[in-house]
């Protein structure tokens, strides 16, 4: 991808981002306040982080893959049950990639 | 209003920033892992300024998804902003159009919980300048070191990385699925099984990327009102 299609989705997604905040700050709040858009808003996060996990964990390109990534999940998921700080849980989920990685040379 | 709360709420602030700032670490590292070079990930979380719509926005972008998807993925999770917007405004109730404008870019998950978990409107209002002002900072900073930090990195630590943008994820879905209410837990888990693995069945047949706004859209629907509900 080129630097410039970098760019545009830096800046296009920032002051989409932006303005759905201000939006929340500017509308009636009776608009926002429905049942059926409260529950949808309660969803999203938690399917787009799912799916998220899913592709970033488990795929290359159009493919499935396991690899290291899928180890550093399970300790990542280890150490979240056990109630580790977020800064643990990523450089144990990092270390753990890493060392798939010298593993499997 | 008693001095000790006021310290109190300062204290949570500063640390929160603190916490969040480590998290920047990740995000800076991460968009370097992902192709963007430091300028971007630096605009990213001075403009942006949403931990989760970033960290998507760069997911997809590393991915090789196109820059609609990687749009699309990082304003599907800013949608969540525009409901708190709708919560602080009588809360900060912002005297001019100016004042809105700069409130609303610290709206985000972490200034809206600790305003809302304040005791009075005027400690909530300092709880969220404040949250506000010190995330804001060490986002920004440790953004920064770990954009520089990460360039230059070798394969062993690329793998490394490669392993700690899933992990990230999972961190900021975690919570979500251990609500204390088990019907919602429940809910939440449900809804995140199904977003994965839509996400996954997609992979081999669409673009990069489009098969998480693919995912959501799908779980979101199925989520609609039914006519017999009624509000929980």
């Amino acid at each position: 991808m080129s630097g410039d299609t970098m760019w545009t989705a830096v800046v296009v997604a920032s002051i989409g981002c932006y303005l759905l905040k201000l939006a929340g700050m500017s509308v009636p709040a009776a608009w926002v306040e429905q049942p059926w858009i409260a529950r949808i808003v309660d969803f999203v996060p938690a399917a787009l982080l799912a799916a998220l996990v899913a592709v970033q964990g488990l795929t290359s390109e159009d493919r499935v893959v396991v690899d290291g990534r899928l180890a550093g999940l399970a300790v990542a998921a280890l150490a979240l049950a056990l109630r580790a700080p977020f800064i643990v849980v990523i450089a144990l989920a990092g270390a753990t990639g890493a060392g798939v990685h010298l593993l499997a040379g | 209003m008693s001095d000790p709360a006021r310290s109190r709420t300062l204290r949570d602030a500063i640390g929160l920033g603190i916490a969040v700032g480590f998290y920047g670490i990740a995000f800076g590292a991460a968009a370097e892992g992902a192709g963007l070079d430091a300028w971007q990930a630096m605009t990213l979380s001075a403009l942006m300024f949403s931990g989760a719509s970033q960290f998507a926005l760069i997911g997809v972008l590393g991915a090789g998804g196109s820059a609609p998807a990687a749009i699309g993925s990082a304003l599907l999770l800013g949608v969540r902003n525009t409901v708190y917007g709708v919560r602080m405004a009588p809360l900060l109730a912002p005297r001019s159009a100016l004042g809105r404008a700069g409130a609303a870019h610290w709206v985000i998950d972490e200034t809206t919980a600790m305003a809302v978990a304040a005791p009075d409107r005027e400690l909530g209002r300092l709880a969220f300048w404040a949250t506000g002002a010190t995330i804001y900072l060490g986002w920004n900073a440790m953004t920064l070191v770990g954009a520089l930090g990460a360039s230059g990195l070798g394969e062993t630590a690329q793998a490394a990385l490669d392993s700690v943008v899933p992990a990230a994820f999972l961190a900021l879905l975690w919570p979500r699925l251990q609500r204390s209410s088990s019907t919602e837990a429940g809910a939440q888990r449900r809804v995140a099984i199904g977003g994965a693995v839509i996400a996954l069945a997609l992979t081999p047949f669409v673009p990069a990327g489009v098969q998480v706004i693919v995912a959501v859209v799908a779980v979101a629907l199925a989520g609609r009102p039914r006519t017999a509900e009624r509000p929980a």
